[in-house]
């Protein structure tokens, strides 16, 4: 047969070799079908371990006590004891060596968050106490008044 | 041939075919492994317990580098109000990232709705997160196998390998997934993957007050989520798109879904 029936049938093998070499170095060798089966589970492998080693930024209350002792235990008997330090004073990130100081969250908004009354009868929040940010104390911070860490009036 | 010599032959063959038959059907070991893991990931929320604080949201946000102000996140949280007429109101102002802090009930382009008290029956508050199906319609759609399904039931995105072309985002009868404004790639809870892979709790769940989200081992019988998903009344979001999802729900009712 003459060479220009074979030409195209070259150029087509020469394009598949290309192909597969270029999947050979670009795909990943641990790409491929995992435990869950190819089609739940197809995927790279080390991707699984890039995820666990995503930086935590939250702490927990526990790494916090381990140096705030003093701070930790004041609030236990509180009714403000089931909130986790860190909702207020921020992540904790890598403190106290990067940020060596965390910005404490002292704002309306956030006591707000709970403690703005809300019509609400089949859910808990009818059972927090509640105001009204336009007539209660407007203007001035709640922490002026109310100790976070203690916010009952009546005991402090 | 005699008859007698014919049925011991024909038993003989018979009982042999069986048993090289049974021999035939080999044994998948990711599916064995499947259907009886130690570990599987799965997530309680209590409706009842939740005041809508928003501090889940916001944990989120910064444990897993969501842009806080972009209109996309990982988790959120509902308030539905409904009212004598029998109406249902729900909204999520910014996903509850600042909680819930007006009366009034945001109704997209029709505006801000007040609803006067006394008109309210029945208000509360749900947390949504990704429900980690055990049949993921998301992962079955990616056509790059970016996305998909570790061994303990938590489905991921490789960052490294989407191409952002959304399928899964429309896959998802739940709507969690989302493109992620800076990575540029499709984005969705993990359970905190990194931290409960180390030991840790969730980011939400850490920040929860109430005690209203809670992660844990399904396969663990003495797990409490794996105890209250046993013995308690929970439900679960939109079964009948057949994913079998596996964030369990207290309290829950058939005006959410």
């Amino acid at each position: 047969m003459k060479g220009h029936v074979w030409r195209p049938l070259y150029v087509v093998i020469g394009l598949v070799a290309c192909i597969l070499i270029f999947r050979m170095f670009y795909v990943p060798s641990d790409f491929g079908i995992q435990e869950r089966g190819y089609t739940f589970g197809f995927h790279r492998l080390s991707n699984e371990q890039e995820w666990k080693e995503f930086p935590a930024k939250y702490k927990g209350t526990a790494y916090c006590a381990e140096c705030h002792t003093e701070n930790s235990e004041s609030i236990v008997n509180s009714g403000h004891g089931i909130i986790s330090c860190e909702d207020c004073h921020g992540a904790a990130f890598n403190h106290p060596e990067d940020p060596e100081k965390l910005s404490i969250d002292r704002s309306r908004d956030l006591c707000l968050r709970c403690h703005f009354e809300l019509y609400m009868p089949s859910s808990q929040r009818n059972d927090l106490p509640g105001i009204d940010p336009k007539t209660h104390n407007a203007g001035i911070e709640c922490v002026e008044c109310h100790n976070p860490h203690n916010p009952s009036l009546e005991d402090m | 041939m005699k008859r007698r010599d014919f049925l011991k032959s024909t038993a003989v063959f018979v009982s042999g075919a069986v048993v090289s038959m049974s021999a035939l059907e080999l044994l998948d070991p990711g599916e064995v492994l499947a259907q009886n893991p130690e570990l599987r990931w799965g997530f309680l929320v209590d409706t009842l317990k939740c005041v809508g604080c928003g501090m889940c949201v916001k944990a989120c946000k910064i444990e897993n580098d969501i842009p806080l102000d972009a209109n996309v996140t990982r988790t959120w949280v509902e308030r539905y109000v409904i009212t004598k007429d029998g109406k249902v109101n729900a909204d999520t102002p910014k996903g509850a990232l600042n909680g819930f802090t007006s009366k009034l009930i945001d109704q997209n382009a029709s505006g801000m709705k007040k609803i006067p008290d006394e008109d309210i029956t029945q208000a509360f508050f749900v947390p949504k997160l990704c429900n980690q199906c055990s049949t993921p319609a998301c992962v079955q759609v990616c056509p790059v196998g970016a996305t998909y399904q570790t061994a303990d039931g938590v489905v991921l995105v490789d960052r490294t390998w989407c191409i952002g072309c959304g399928y899964c985002i429309m896959g998802c009868p739940y709507g969690v997934r989302f493109f992620h404004p800076v990575a540029k790639v499709a984005d969705k809870c993990t359970f905190c993957y990194h931290r409960i892979s180390n030991g840790g709790n969730s980011a939400c769940a850490q920040a929860c007050p109430f005690g209203a989200r809670q992660i844990g081992n399904l396969r663990d019988p003495n797990d409490p989520v794996a105890k209250a998903v046993l013995n308690q009344r929970v439900g679960v979001l939109r079964a009948e798109y057949g994913t079998k999802p596996n964030v369990y729900y207290i309290g829950l009712s058939k005006e959410v879904h």
